[in-house]
């Protein structure tokens, strides 16, 4: 049988090949996907959220236990759509207009994604109007938007102001986060929340979105 | 020990420049903007910001070339001005400095992660060797590496930088953990004394990530770590955002008082990061 100890440590250790090869083990003796992922991967991404927050880990570690969870799941994704399995929320998220910087937001998509997330990402250098379609379309409930510089936080209240132009403002939580951002700003700009990290953020998507 | 360090060091504290993108955001520059690009478009506004920091009493300016690798370069669609954007650099530098002050040829980090193989150690080998021929090619005095999270990226660059012959400064900040003494990487300042020691830096230090308080510890550690001359460039605090402006609390005297200190932790060369302006300098100088 899988050894689901040994997945669990191959995730927290970010140790793709293993985590792949042990889901793949575990798939074909019929073990239940969503059990696999909510029993056992879920809680090995919060444990890696744990020591982050402890600083046994940085921004490394996290790439790749996130990096571990996400090819472990795209050997689940199609057994979980078959059992009708939802995923534990839709996110889009993008660093905002005139900002290039991508590593703080993909390291939040890739923790939302490990954390049983759909995410939908834009990218960087995303427009407000590119947001506010994009909810829409894909009828997401979370949007959360990233920005390293100072000049480019104002990107966030534009975004919000078109989400409210695009009357899709109330079918969605806002989360702000990177380097300059603050609470206060959040506040400020009336986006439901700040994430000062990586783990924060899913928490805080976790929080908002009641998973 | 390079000739160039050893006379520098007998002259030791050396004062170095402030931050660039305020004065240039100041003057203009659109935000999102690629700045390095305005070597070639705006080199007139470009020239004053290095020369405001020589009559500020710098004797050391860098360069606007901080983002001119390819990997950057490629995103605004202007690797084909790499050498351009990087010669010109230089030569605005050299032009402000008028003899006052030496020019060291500043790049950064690139963006792309090693670890998790979104680049490699040879592609980030042949970027940076590419963007610090460009700029030795313009005859700088040294080059230096800024504000670098990655000790990996880092050691491969000080690699690149080295083949030019010129002196090498190599620098990371420190912005991450809870005492601020991490790179976002997680590197310590140990690991990264030793690390860029051993990849062959004339000069190593910390640059932007904070304000000068946390740096005093930061510099000794490094000191402890190391016997290669410091070089620390502090931020002015930790920037706010009030009313759509970019806001740094700390003033020049709040942040010059700090200086002694970290100079008797041990560092050869200080100047200031993000926020910092000649007004900083002017007041680095009056208190060295």
């Amino acid at each position: 049988m899988a050894d689901m100890k040994a997945l669990r440590a191959a995730i927290i250790d970010g140790d793709l090949k293993a985590a792949v090869a042990l889901t793949e083990q575990a798939l074909a003796e019929q073990t239940d996907a969503l059990s696999l992922v909510t029993d056992h991967m879920v809680p090995a991404m919060d444990e890696v959220g744990r020591r982050f927050e402890c600083e046994e880990y940085f921004v490394p570690e996290l790439l790749l236990s996130a990096r571990a969870m996400k090819g472990a799941l795209e050997l689940l994704r199609p057994r979980l759509a078959a059992s009708g399995a939802q995923p534990a929320g839709r996110v889009v998220i993008g660093t905002v207009k005139g900002d290039l910087h991508d590593i703080g937001k993909n390291l939040v998509a890739s923790m939302l994604e490990g954390g049983g997330f759909e995410v939908i990402d834009l990218g960087v250098d995303v427009g407000p109007d590119k947001f506010a379609h994009a909810v829409k379309e894909r009828g997401a409930t979370v949007v959360c938007m990233s920005a390293l510089l100072t000049v480019t936080m104002p990107s966030m209240k534009t975004t919000i102001e078109a989400l409210k132009q695009a009357g899709v403002r109330d079918s969605v939580r806002v989360l702000i986060g990177g380097a300059p951002v603050t609470q206060q700003y959040a506040n400020e700009i009336g986006a439901d929340g700040y994430g000062a990290n990586a783990t924060a953020a899913v928490q805080l998507v976790r929080g908002l979105t009641g998973r | 020990m390079k000739a160039l360090v050893g006379e520098l060091l007998s002259e030791a504290p050396v004062i170095t420049d402030g931050a660039w993108g305020s004065l240039l955001l100041a003057s203009g520059m659109g935000p999102g903007e690629l700045g390095d690009a305005w070597n070639l478009t705006h080199p007139e506004r470009i020239q004053a910001v290095p020369r405001a920091y020589v009559d500020a009493g710098s004797r050391v300016i860098l360069t606007n070339t901080f983002r001119s690798n390819r990997l950057t370069l490629d995103k605004y669609g202007l690797a084909g001005k790499l050498e351009e954007i990087n010669r010109a650099g230089v030569e605005i530098s050299r032009r402000a400095a008028a003899g006052r002050a030496l020019v060291f040829a500043s790049a950064g980090p690139t963006g792309k992660l090693l670890v998790t193989g979104e680049t490699t150690r040879e592609e980030l080998l042949a970027v940076y060797t590419e963007q610090f021929e460009a700029l030795a090619g313009a005859g700088p005095d040294a080059l230096i590496l800024e504000t670098m999270a990655d000790l990996e990226e880092a050691r491969v660059a000080v690699e690149a930088a080295r083949s030019t012959g010129l002196p090498v400064v190599a620098c990371m900040a420190f912005d991450s953990g809870r005492n601020r003494d991490r790179t976002m990487m997680g590197v310590t300042p140990e690991q990264a004394a030793q690390g860029l020691e051993e990849a062959g830096a004339d000069i190593i230090g910390a640059n932007c990530g904070q304000g000068p308080a946390g740096y005093i510890q930061i510099c000794r550690r490094m000191s402890a770590s190391t016997d290669l001359p410091l070089w620390i460039k502090p931020n002015a605090g930790i920037p706010e955002l009030a009313e759509g402006r970019t806001v740094y609390r700390t003033t020049p005297g709040e942040f010059a008082v700090q200086i002694p200190s970290i100079i008797e932790a041990g560092a050869s060369f200080v100047g200031g990061c993000c926020g910092t302006t000649p007004e900083f300098i002017r007041a680095v100088a009056r208190k060295v």
